[in-house]
């Protein structure tokens, strides 16, 4: 149907645009896979050149796998990042169904309240967050990253979710009510299922800041057991000396677990299977 | 089993003020009819009574007992959705089972209660389909079995039939009425639409504005409404209302429906009848409509027996049967 109404001009442009987009953003990480590949001089004498076959050199790999603890930081960011995640999607959800689904004084206000975090940056109470964590014992431990981040991830959570929810129809959650549901069963099988493409919006916007921050595992958890790979791949960017390679290996492989999170994700917001549930 | 009891029940979201002092009785068995304009309040209404919305004031009583502050899931009722509502993730089985399972029915009982309804509403095939692969009357079938699973003592229906198209509507208010009969529950019915409402009622209830206007048998309201409201809501197309005076009433206003007006040709004068012009037919097979525009009493609707052939814009004479005519005072209450 719409295939007919396009002319070919105009696919053709759009097109052109799309994939002119998509170069452009893809370049940077192009180059950073490819030289992750090269030897040092390679990288800077050709740097577009692909690695096959006189430049290929894994030196890079070899540094950053030599350097032992870095399955350690891989782990850490992993742990960190999934589960804030899951506080975030849950917390967020929970918070969303009361504001959208119960009336009960104060409900806009508190709407609001939990909103506002999108527009204050948590950076801000650094400081204040720095102070709450040597009180309380938690300096240097994931569990001081994991409850940074979710607080951090909340607000945009909520904000998004409680406007989803509304959209999920009062005669099914009305039904469960009459069929004898609990609300936290409504909640869980009924409204979460039918929110999982905003679910999986969410969790690609929250998950992305959180593996990439190097703010607070520089502050919070600068110890050697709980470096997270972002700060673990700064020990290879010195001042004078920058081992290349190995920073460009470090980042190839941290593009990894991300990406597989993504693909999972994103099938999410494809699949619907509100198809049916009313009307 | 399954007598309902509304005392003046009231409700407000905020200022606003929905329901406004509703007395009802619904005796055991019957099948009643909840009609008015959109936005007056009757699936607010049954929300109360289902327990989805609490009373702002007033009591609900089942079997005599006060329900306010029981949960919708232990008031022993069952209701079905414009919008069906099913589980989306449940097969057809498990949507119909799941009120039992919650309550902790063996499972054998279950399956027997499941197979029962299924057999009664012919889904027996679709048992194991998700919502998502039935159609439109499919998927309503499966909502008033989960309903008839659970063996309520009342059943509330919340304009169910609205998303079905004419002939399916037609053949599940037929289905509708022989489990009436069947069951022999209580029925409370929310529509739209007139033809459901006269067929399928014992008991009709005029709602407007949140306020109960009046309560009868569909004969009753229609032969004998209260007010010009109930008068013009009961009835379609709807009943024609004459400027008393110039028909030589006392009163205000003159109700008579479409079937006891009468349509002549201009030439036959005779006395106390009223000039015309045919504005517009509608045939409709059986019977045909003609709407005269008259003066002072504006657009009337004329209803004939079969197939008629009549000019528009063609001057006529129009006579009413006195007798059955409704005489309104100045604030539509009927007179005498
Ligand atoms: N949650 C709510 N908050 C505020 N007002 C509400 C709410 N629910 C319903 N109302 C108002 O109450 C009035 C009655 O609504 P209700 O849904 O009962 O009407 P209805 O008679 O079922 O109409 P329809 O025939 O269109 O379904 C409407 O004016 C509606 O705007
Ligand atoms: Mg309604």
């Amino acid at each position: 149907m719409a295939k007919a109404r396009l002319s070919p001009v105009r696919t053709i442009a759009a097109h052109a645009v799309l994939i002119t987009y998509t170069i452009i953003a893809l370049f940077p990480v192009f180059v950073i896979v490819v030289n992750s590949f090269k030897s040092r001089r390679a990288i800077f004498a050709e740097p577009l050149a692909l690695p096959w076959p006189e430049h290929f050199d894994l030196v890079g790999y070899q540094t950053v796998l030599r350097q032992g603890d870095f399955f350690l930081y891989f782990q850490n960011s992993m742990i960190v990042t999934v589960v804030s995640l899951f506080f975030v999607l849950l917390f967020g959800a929970m918070a969303a169904f009361a504001l959208s689904e119960y009336r009960f004084r104060g409900n806009t206000l508190m709407g609001l309240y939990l909103a506002l975090g999108i527009m204050i940056p948590i950076r801000l109470g650094t400081v204040a967050i720095l102070q709450i964590m040597v009180e309380g014992g938690l300096v240097n431990t994931l569990t001081a990253l994991i409850l940074v981040y979710t607080a951090q991830g909340l607000p945009l959570a909520v904000f998004i979710l409680s406007e989803f929810m509304r959209t999920v129809s009062d005669d099914l959650k009305n039904a469960g009510r009459i069929d004898g549901l609990s609300e936290y069963r409504i909640f869980f099988t009924l409204v979460l299922p039918l929110v999982r493409p905003a679910m999986a919006t969410v969790a690609v916007f929250t998950m992305i800041p959180i593996w990439n921050d190097l703010w607070f595992p520089l502050i919070l958890a600068p110890s050697e057991a709980t470096k997270t790979i972002t700060l673990g791949s700064q020990v290879f960017i010195g001042q004078f000396v920058t081992n290349w390679n190995a920073v460009l290996a470090a980042l190839s492989l941290a593009i990894l677990p991300v990406l597989v999170l993504y693909l999972v994700f994103s099938r999410q917001l494809i699949r619907g299977i509100t198809a049916g549930a009313v009307k | 089993m399954g007598s309902l009891d509304l005392k003046s029940v009231t409700k407000s979201f905020g200022p606003v003020d929905v329901i406004k002092g509703v007395d009802l009785q619904v005796a055991e068995g019957e099948f009643c009819v909840f009609v008015g304009p959109s936005g007056c309040g009757k699936s607010t209404l049954l929300r109360i009574i289902a327990g989805l919305e609490d009373a702002t004031a007033g009591d609900i009583l089942l079997d005599g007992r006060r329900m306010n502050d029981v949960a919708p899931a232990k008031r022993e009722l069952a209701m079905v959705f414009q919008s069906y509502a099913l589980y989306p993730h449940l097969s057809v089985r498990d949507n119909m089972g799941l009120a039992l399972k919650q309550a902790g029915v063996s499972r054998a009982e279950i399956t027997a209660a499941t197979d029962r309804a299924a057999e009664m509403l012919s889904l027996g095939a679709l048992m194991d389909r998700r919502p998502a692969e039935l159609s439109g009357g499919q998927r309503q079938r499966v909502a008033i079995g989960r309903a008839i699973v659970r063996r309520p003592k009342l059943f509330l229906f919340d304009e169910p039939l609205s998303n079905l198209d004419a002939a399916l509507r037609v053949a599940t208010r037929i289905e509708i009425a022989r489990l009436h009969r069947e069951l022999g529950a209580t029925m409370i019915y929310v529509t739209h639409d007139q033809v459901e409402a006269m067929t399928l009622a014992d008991k009709i209830v005029v709602l407007r504005d949140g306020r109960v206007e009046q309560v009868g048998s569909p004969m009753e309201l229609y032969n004998n409404p209260a007010n010009t409201f109930v008068a013009g809501f009961i009835g379609s197309p709807q009943m024609n209302f004459l400027v008393a005076e110039a028909v030589g009433f006392p009163g205000q206003t003159v109700g008579v429906r479409p079937e006891h007006l009468a349509l002549h040709p201009i030439g036959t004068k005779s006395d106390g009848w009223i000039e015309g012009q045919v504005s517009h037919v509608e045939k409709l097979g059986g019977e045909t409509l003609v709407y005269v525009h008259t003066i002072p009493h504006g657009l009337l609707t004329v209803r004939l027996f079969g197939e008629q052939d009549q000019a528009v814009g063609e001057p006529v004479g129009l006579t009413f049967d006195r007798l059955k005519a409704l005489i309104f005072d100045a604030d539509g209450m009927r007179l005498g």
